[in-house]
């Protein structure tokens, strides 16, 4: 683990609420280990905020080892930064140059409003998620988990799809701020298993409905979601879903 | 002397979940209409729970610190969950799953839950898959599983290394659905703030929305922690950053008695620390040390020499190098039960044998070269190349060349809340379900049971035993808590706690505060504990504390976001917290799971537990701010099992 | 099915479907096209059938009306996509993450449409309404299209070189337009998954480059010939 420090400036926007107009702060700091995660170097600017009496950069995070899907950062042009299949969380400062100038903006999209500096408010997903994103069965009165057998590959594929952590990086990435790769990651998962086969189609319509009224673009099949997406979710999960939701309309 | 009423059942201990759900009251289905229950937390346990509930009829508001359900931090969880399906046909059965279990917790939980635990596991499973979790397959179509620490059986399902991810989400999705619906209302970026009493039954909480600042009151007529555990009182935790107490303290300070706090969990494979900065530690799944070998130098001077940097890992000879695991425990080799491995990591690292630059010098090897030679790189890929991803992108190094450095790291709290069999706390009215209660872990949990008694408790027990208390409630109306006296006063003593803590204006961040005590916590009540370091503890806490009331600085507003005011409020109650762990580590004057008293162990270095004296739950009552708290003793008896000692040297 | 083509996946459906028609238009235009290569009898005989052929007349207006909703919708899409980031990032890098001709597709269709019209102007206007000198093949009077074709690319000089120029970068475009078009419509329709988005991604190039080139030929055969 060589690690060795670096100086670094920031660039990052401050906003106080979500009614308030932002702009862009510019701060230095100097001596950050190159070990460190950015987040812990944003950490290290907060302490430094802080004992200055000033108001720390507020920013979603928790888990901070990528799998809660909180920390939402777009550096340097990047949805989570520089490095692929990683989140903000686990960007490490080694991927920056000593006195390089680092952007830091909120995730920017018509359905994720800012809801102070860096946070922003990704409801929106819930209201998708609300609109069908599960099998409609209740606790108890289930059959035997081996009752019916799935095919390896399919589950193999439902779990590709399922590593989403909704975080929102396709979202930020996209140039559309289409969400379909969080849509079809869902519908896509529970398509491919029997459990969730039975309501295929009208979980695509209905997710697609509430999507296309949050706020969020077209996709374009431009592909950037996917090579952003810190677990790799493929495109191929948009077709499916778009393929359900032609099945729906066919079926009406 | 004691007020401890665990309300076991009458009968064999097989059937006394039968008996209990025979016999109990239910509410009818228009009733439930009628019934509001909060629950706090989202994670397996609160997410489960509320998505039930609200199936069944009753109306739930559900709370959350973070943007969503989803990001509750059972989502970390990597191994896998364990239920007695006997898929394999290997042997497995309830009674064995309920036996591995308070085995491995060093007979320190209770009998009679941990049965009705591993009773329920398999409808876990079933209801799992028909969510549409993606378990891992065989070519078959059917389950695959995978075997764990402490069993002798492979009855741990799977799904990839994200188990916690996928039955979260499956929870999420269940509670999506409700929500939906509109059967759960559902409270985001909301925290608990207090939890609210009247005529000695918990009717609500009181809250604080983490956007605006604002102090709002809920009104319930049962309340239910799924709020998780409190090891981020260490600072440096695989918890997550929000991860807190404050919940179960809050309660606790409105008469809940506080469990065991001192059995936490400390995982023997996690990234070690880099440096005073760094937020959190990650784990390395228990997974790994099925292939790795764990080692340091055998000499102090090559220790020295790799901590500087001038010697690395692969210039050690063989016969250089001490895998200490594999020589004190023959038998079981690396593959010890989690407290056992990090204990032994700390006697290395204590004695000079690290090898990781921090600090303390505190890191260990866990070498895969003699896995690579013996399978082939491939092997070794297929089985943990995601893992080894992970670590090369937080370290930098790889794995496959060099060996992984690891070091013990604060996991989980066997110890919270004292429930009763219905999971009910010493506060009519007031539940704690998953991580948050004590009941089902004893002194130590054994890999991929957190995530069964987490969904456990929320789909298949709570959902039942809540109703034998809300029976008696389908009378009370539902109130405005606008108009009741004890909202007000709550909301009013939040409110000047609030103002008290930015009122001090000292000068000293919130999260150095945190740091000092995660400092005390791993150095004297982290994994070798003796009497002189924890009365030391207490006193560097009580010091803390007086500290962190007169020079905390929060820079911000009272009435908008204000994360260090958040922070703040949890490092205020994990210092108390904290104290109450040195305390009940100071009473325990045994050696059992995770609670390594150095005062009490064998001539080999082993725990000695000491049966005669501490076979007993330790409940610690709330008597005031500056009073000792008073201990109650809930004394377990095991009818269904034989009491002995753990052995790991033998087979 | 109302709510359909007001859905944002109805709305892409109908923009592939008229996609893949305008492919198909292209593969014909451009036979029809290289003809000119066999000289001017060969490129006037096929001009001529296809301007009298029923199938082709019936097809025209079908055609017209796909042009139409393929722009009409890339036009609605479009506006819409931009306002759903009503706030822009001040650092984008999208270099490695997607190629420019998909974030480019609007800009690469107006070039192309702007080529277009200029086209029907010069040739499609020319040969249905204009003056057109006869000329008469195999004992069949026909429109000397070729002429035209020719004439175009050869009679007015500078002028020429700058149309031809222009001829070219529009059918450069068209091609990079097609590069992402043609596996994004089987995309946006559900037939694609991993192996077959390879498979489509390698047909659609080999058709724009088709495309592309197979146009461009016309010009340097007349600049270079």
């Amino acid at each position: 683990m060589s690690s060795k420090t670096i100086n670094i400036k920031l660039k990052v926007w401050r906003q106080k609420d979500a009614t308030t107009k932002g702009k862009f702060e510019n701060y230095e700091l100097s001596e950050i280990s190159t070990a460190s995660s950015f987040l812990e170097m944003m950490d290290v600017l907060n302490e430094k905020l802080v004992g200055e009496g000033n108001e720390p950069v507020a920013f979603d995070h928790d888990c901070r080892e990528g799998i809660c899907g909180m920390c939402s950062l777009f550096v340097n042009g990047h949805a989570h930064g520089p490095d692929t299949l990683v989140t903000t969380c686990q960007l490490h400062m080694r991927k920056f140059k000593d006195d390089e100038t680092i952007t830091i903006e909120p995730w920017r999209a018509g359905g994720f409003p800012v809801i102070k500096d860096l946070m922003v408010d990704r409801n929106a997903f819930e209201k998708i998620m609300q609109a069908g994103g599960f099998v409609s069965v209740s606790t108890g009165g289930v059959p035997d988990a081996n009752a019916i057998p799935i095919p390896k590959k399919d589950s193999d594929e439902a779990m590709d799809a399922a590593s989403c952590i909704g975080c929102g990086a396709c979202v930020a990435t996209c140039k559309n701020s289409s969400a379909m790769l969080f849509v079809s990651a869902k519908v896509s998962q529970l398509a491919l298993l029997p459990q969730g086969k039975l309501e295929a189609s009208r979980r695509a319509k209905n997710m697609v409905a509430v999507m296309d009224e949050l706020g969020f673009g077209n996709c374009s099949n431009t592909g950037a979601c996917e090579m952003e997406c810190p677990k790799g979710i493929s495109l191929a999960h948009i077709a499916r879903l778009n393929r359900e939701f032609l099945v729906a309309t066919i079926k009406e | 002397m004691t007020k401890l009423n665990s309300k076991i059942p009458e009968g064999l201990l097989k059937d006394k979940w039968s008996n209990y759900k025979a016999h109990q009251n239910l509410v009818n289905p228009s009733n439930k209409r009628k019934l509001d229950i909060i629950v706090v937390g989202t994670g397996l346990a609160g997410g489960a729970a509320a998505a039930s509930l609200a199936e069944l009829g009753f109306k739930v508001k559900n709370f959350c610190y973070q943007d969503s359900p989803r990001r509750a931090h059972s989502i970390a969880a990597q191994g896998g969950i364990n239920a007695a399906k006997n898929y394999p046909n290997d042997g497995d059965t309830v009674y064995r799953l309920f036996y591995d279990t308070i085995k491995g917790g060093d007979y320190r939980s209770r009998e009679s839950n941990v049965y009705r635990l591993a009773e329920v596991s398999n409808d876990i499973i079933d209801q799992a898959t028909a969510q549409g979790v993606p378990f891992a397959r065989e070519y078959s179509g059917l389950l695959d599983n995978r075997s764990f620490g402490g069993a002798l059986v492979s009855r741990t399902f799977y799904a990839r290394g994200q188990t916690g991810q996928q039955l979260l989400l499956g929870a999420y999705s269940a509670l999506s659905r409700q929500i939906g619906l509109g059967n759960v209302t559902m409270y985001n970026r909301t925290e608990l703030m207090d939890i609210v009493i009247v005529d000695g039954k918990a009717r609500g909480i009181v809250t604080r929305n983490l956007i605006t600042g604002e102090i709002e009151s809920h009104f319930a007529h049962a309340v239910v922690l799924g709020t998780g555990g409190y090891v981020n009182a260490y600072f440096l935790s695989t918890n997550a950053m929000g991860s807190n107490g404050s919940a179960s303290w809050k309660a606790y300070k409105k008469g809940a008695f506080f469990a065991n706090p001192s059995f936490v969990q400390i995982h023997p494979t996690a990234i070690p620390q880099h440096g005073e900065f760094q937020s959190k530690l990650t784990l390395m799944s228990e997974s790994l040390r099925n292939d790795g070998r764990i080692w340091v130098p055998k000499n102090l001077e090559d220790a020295k020499a790799i901590r500087e940097g001038k010697k690395k890992a692969t210039d050690i000879p063989e016969d250089q190098r001490d895998f200490y695991l594999e020589r004190r425990y023959p038998a079981f080799g690396n593959l010890v039960p989690r407290d056992v491995a990090a204990r032994a990591a700390k006697e290395r690292t204590d004695a000079g044998y690290g090898i990781e630059n921090n600090p303390a010098g505190e890191g260990v090897y866990l070498d895969f070269k003699y896995a690579i030679e013996r399978l082939g790189k491939n092997v070794i890929e297929e089985r943990y190349g995601n893992l080894f991803q992970m670590y090369e992108k937080i370290t930098d190094d790889n794995p496959y060349i060099t060996p992984m450095k690891i070091f013990p790291a604060l996991h989980y709290a066997m110890g919270g809340t004292w429930v009763d069999y219905e999971l009910q706390t010493t506060i009519p009215g007031l539940f704690s379900i998953g991580e948050a209660n004590f009941s089902d872990h004893g002194a130590n949990r054994l890999g991929a049971s957190a995530l069964m008694q987490g969904l456990a408790d929320g789909y298949f027990v709570l959902p039942y035993t809540i109703q034998n208390y809300l029976a008696y409630e389908i009378g009370t109306p539902r109130s405005n808590p606008k108009e009741v006296k004890e909202f007000k006063e709550a909301e009013e003593s939040v409110k000047s706690y609030l103002n008290k803590l930015m009122g001090i204006k000292g000068k000293t961040s919130v999260d150095t505060f945190h740091k000092r005590l995660g400092h005390v916590m791993w150095n004297n009540v982290g994994m070798a504990r003796t009497e002189e370091g924890l009365k030391e503890a207490i006193a560097e806490i009580q010091q803390i504390k007086k500290d962190f009331w007169s020079d905390l600085k929060i820079t911000g507003e009272i009435n908008a976001m204000n994360v260090e005011l958040e922070k703040a409020n949890r490092v205020a109650d994990f210092i108390e917290i904290g104290e109450l762990m040195a305390r009940d580590a100071l009473n325990r004057n045994e050696s059992c799971g995770g609670h390594f008293r150095l005062e009490y162990q064998t001539d080999e270095g082993e725990a000695m537990r000491r049966d005669d004296k501490f076979m007993y739950v330790a409940a610690w009552e709330y008597k005031g701010d500056d009073q000792e708290p008073e201990l109650h003793k809930e004394e377990l008896k095991y009818e269904g099992i034989e009491v002995k000692t753990r052995n790991y040297k033998s087979a | 099915m109302s709510s359909f083509f007001t859905s944002s996946i109805g709305k892409k459906f109908l923009m592939s479907v008229s996609g893949l028609f305008l492919v198909v238009f292209l593969a014909v235009h451009l036979t029809a096209n290289l003809f000119i290569l066999g000289g001017p009898d060969a490129f006037n005989q096929s001009a001529h059938f296809m301007g009298t052929n029923p199938i082709i007349t019936l097809m025209q207006p079908i055609l017209a009306f796909g042009f139409l909703l393929h722009i009409i919708y890339s036009l609605i899409i479009q506006i819409k996509n931009w306002k759903s980031r009503p706030v822009k990032y001040k650092k984008v890098d999208q270099s490695e993450t997607s190629t420019w001709a998909s974030r480019n597709m609007i800009w690469l269709g107006i070039f192309v449409f702007g080529f277009l019209t200029v086209h029907i102007i010069n040739f499609f206007y020319v040969i249905k309404f204009g003056e057109m000198n006869m000329i008469t093949v195999n004992g069949v009077e026909m429109e000397d299209s070729y002429k035209l074709v020719a004439g175009l690319f050869t009679d007015f000089g500078a002028i020429s070189y700058i149309y031809s120029a222009v001829y070219i970068i529009s059918f450069i475009a068209l091609g990079l337009h097609l590069h992402h078009a043609f596996w994004s419509a089987f995309q946006t329709l559900g037939l694609s998954n991993i192996a077959w988005r390879k498979r489509l991604s390698v047909l659609g190039d080999i058709y724009a480059i088709i495309v592309a080139a197979g146009f461009t030929i016309i010009p340097l055969y007349f600049l270079l010939f």
